[in-house]
């Protein structure tokens, strides 16, 4: 590696295109920022040495310069936008509607939206923001700005901390904002000093060259920011891979106590009722939505009774202590240990219990004999009556229907419950067959003396519950504070500089901002006022 | 001096970039094996306590020594109900041969469990998950599922899906002790 020797005797790494103290453009590097094309300096991290612009030799070199191109950070970021959008198309795999012809996306694609949509299922973007390549471009952005901020932060940084007052009067004739003066006299001098430190400017003055400088610390904001960025990036991947966050949904049904989903069996949860609430119909203020829905629902809430498994890590029997009762209305999570339960959904088609009545079947006005209720959650296999008649069970179906002539359940939950009872006439053994259910009563022999009607029945309510735990939330908070802290930094503060130095009995007089180049100037105008310096000159709008 | 320099600023990029790298690696790894089961193959199968349709409490640990055939099932589910049958059959052969099946019915009534024990025939214990609590716990979701537990209580095999006779004889001779 060749340290290059500037003539003011400072010491520059390979690569400096401007001499970090005199500023003066060292020959040989001038291409790298185009200098050598142009009257004018290019200011970009003040001439420093990047790594990237100078190593290109070895592999490492040559990543390395790859991720720090900010051509490549765009482009990163307009593929994942590109991509993202393309999640957007068509509903995600985990947003496929309940009611959809069927919830496999290998059919629920092509069959809802035609080739375009057996395309996107092919192409795999049904669960396009999981999948591996999607991570892999957010992860890319994230080395992208590591390596951006690095390959920039650490020169610049050198570059400001060497810098001199004493400049190369090639650096200062080729800065924007650039005159020269004659006959300025020391009380002039002064007296700029002292305006431009009223203007809340430090000034060095090494040896007759003066440096104004303010707002130095406003070129770290970008770097602030990315820091932001990064540790946002960092909660998303805790978020993603480890359980810091839960988001689990269960239905607990009123009455039934469950283990709570995403806790490791270590908590429980009783649903002792499921609460939904509708605006009266004389409701002035939604009178309009009442009179196109009928209802308007006012709130949703389940109260539930939380336990936890003192055993849970064991296996051993539960033991269950009650920890915590209370309710979860929408948007008013219940919270416990770091959990914290939403009211999400309801559903309230399944039953509780049935009443049956039992009559003799010729008896034209069906005088019950007795009746039998039945407990759908834990059925009895024998219901007595008080004259000696029997109510067998012999099959139970919760969720009734026909499979090719066989009766079944489709499901566990007693949402159209149907009976084969065996019916024992007092003193007999000889059971009358009935099947009985949801406006279904079927004499199997057409020959029974008694028959069993549904006298009455409870329904019973599902509530829908998200149960979320989220430790990244604070991550991406102080990720988000620290972004805006970068933002602000980089945006209400302005790196101004004015360089003022004596060259052949002249004065020079160079200043340069990395934005708002009017607001420089009035500062030049208000320190130079009543002297003999001349006004800068905006070289930039000069032509050529 | 300038070697070093070189040295270290070369030594400080690679270190930097491998270290990104495996984070990236780690972030895709576990996203990919993020949606299988909790309980994983090769990993110890968690301890549970139900009780049997009879009311008898069941310890898992207490089956170290024997293979045990881990079945999720429910009376609704038609290919549970499908393999039942060859599990009643393979299960004759190897109970003396140190093979328990514990079949974990999932939330459902006494009655409807025990006519569908009358309408198979069943003679394995029959456990009651009343509370879900250990369906949770294995991250059950479609039925049938069977975990394969060798004598050492390891998980030796996942099964998804109904089984055929000569599924349920290979597994079990996979796991007898």
């Amino acid at each position: 590696m060749n340290k290059i020797k500037c003539e003011c005797g400072h010491v520059n790494h390979e690569g400096t295109v401007l001499c970090e103290a005199c500023g003066k453009p060292i020959e040989g590097n001038q291409h790298i920022d185009g200098n050598d094309k142009t009257r004018l300096l290019n200011m970009r991290y003040d001439g420093s040495a990047r790594r990237s612009q100078t190593y290109k030799k070895s592999i490492i070199d040559k990543i390395w310069n790859f991720f720090s191109s900010v051509k490549v950070g765009v482009w990163l970021i307009v593929l994942t936008l590109v991509a993202s959008a393309m999640g957007t198309i068509f509903p995600q795999e985990q947003w496929i509607p309940a009611n959809a012809v069927s919830r496999d996306p290998a059919i629920y694609y092509e069959s809802t939206y035609g080739i375009f949509g057996q395309i996107y299922y092919q192409l795999g973007f049904y669960d396009l923001y999981s999948s591996w390549w999607y991570l892999l471009l957010v992860a890319l952005i994230g080395i992208s700005l590591v390596i951006c901020s690095i390959d920039r932060f650490v020169p610049l940084y050198k570059a400001l901390k060497n810098q001199k007052a004493k400049r190369h009067e090639t650096f200062l004739s080729r800065q924007r904002l650039y005159s020269e003066s004659d006959n300025v006299s020391k009380e002039e001098k002064q007296q700029i000093i002292k305006s431009l430190k009223k203007q809340r400017y430090s000034v060095r003055d090494e040896n007759g060259h003066i440096l104004a400088e303010k707002g130095r610390f406003s070129r770290w904001g970008p770097y602030v920011n990315h820091i932001g960025l990064i540790i946002v990036l960092i909660a998303a991947v805790l978020r993603m891979t480890t359980p810091m966050y839960i988001d689990e949904y269960m239905w607990i049904r009123e009455g039934e106590r469950t283990v709570i989903p995403g806790t490791n069996g270590e908590y429980y949860a009783k649903n002792k009722d499921f609460i939904l609430e509708t605006y009266d119909k004389d409701n002035q203020r939604f009178e309009e939505a009442i009179k196109k829905e009928g209802v308007v629902a006012k709130n949703f809430e389940t109260e539930l009774v939380i336990y936890k498994d003192q055993t849970s890590a064991t296996g051993a029997e539960p033991k269950l202590e009650k920890l915590k009762e209370g309710s979860t209305r929408l948007n008013h999570p219940m919270k416990f240990d770091g959990y914290a339960l939403y009211q999400a959904g309801y559903q309230s088609n399944e039953f509780s219990s049935m009443s049956f009545k039992v009559h003799e079947t010729d008896d034209p006005n069906e005088t019950a004999i007795g009746s039998i209720t039945i407990d759908l959650t834990s059925p009895k296999s024998e219901y007595k009556l008080d004259n000696g008649l029997r109510v067998v069970i012999d099959q139970y179906f919760p969720d009734y229907y026909l499979d090719n002539g066989e009766p079944r359940s489709k499901s566990k939950y007693p949402k159209n419950p149907a009976f084969v009872f065996f019916i024992y006439p007092p003193n007999s053994d000889d059971p009358e067959v009935s099947f009985v259910g949801i406006r279904k009563n079927i004499d199997a022999t057409g020959e029974n003396e008694y028959k069993l009607g549904l006298q009455d029945f409870e329904m019973r309510d599902v509530s829908g519950i998200m149960v979320i735990r989220d430790y990244t939330l604070p991550l991406f908070f102080l990720g988000g504070v620290i972004f805006m802290i970068g933002v602000i930094q980089g945006m209400y503060w302005h790196h101004r500089r004015i360089w003022i130095n004596p060259k052949n009995g002249k004065l020079l007089l160079a200043a340069h901002t990395n934005k708002n180049w009017h607001g420089v100037k009035t500062d030049i105008e208000k320190a130079i006022a009543n002297t003999n310096v001349n006004m800068v000159k905006d070289q930039q709008e000069l032509p050529g | 001096m300038n070697k070093i320099n070189r040295k270290k600023r070369r030594y400080f990029r690679a270190i930097l970039l491998l270290f990104m790298c495996s984070i990236v690696l780690y972030t895709l790894f576990s996203n990919i094996s993020k949606d299988k089961y909790v309980v994983s193959e090769g990993d110890y199968a968690p301890n549970f306590s139900l009780e049997t349709l009879q009311g008898e409490r069941v310890e898992l640990k207490d089956y170290r020594g024997e293979g045990v055939f881990l079945n999720f099932w429910g009376t609704w589910c038609k290919p549970c109900e499908r393999e039942m049958p060859y599990m009643e059959e393979e299960y004759k052969n190897f109970k003396d041969q140190g093979v328990e099946i514990l079949a974990v019915n999932i939330e459902e009534s006494d009655l409807i469990v025990q006519n569908f024990v009358d309408r198979f025939n069943l003679s394995f214990p029959i456990l009651m998950d009343r509370d879900g609590e250990v369906t949770g716990k294995y991250k059950i979701g479609p039925i049938p599922t069977t975990f394969l537990i060798d004598k050492n209580g390891k998980v030796v095999k996942i099964i998804t899906g109904s089984m055929t006779q000569q599924d349920v004889k290979k597994y079990m001779n996979l796991i007898k002790p």
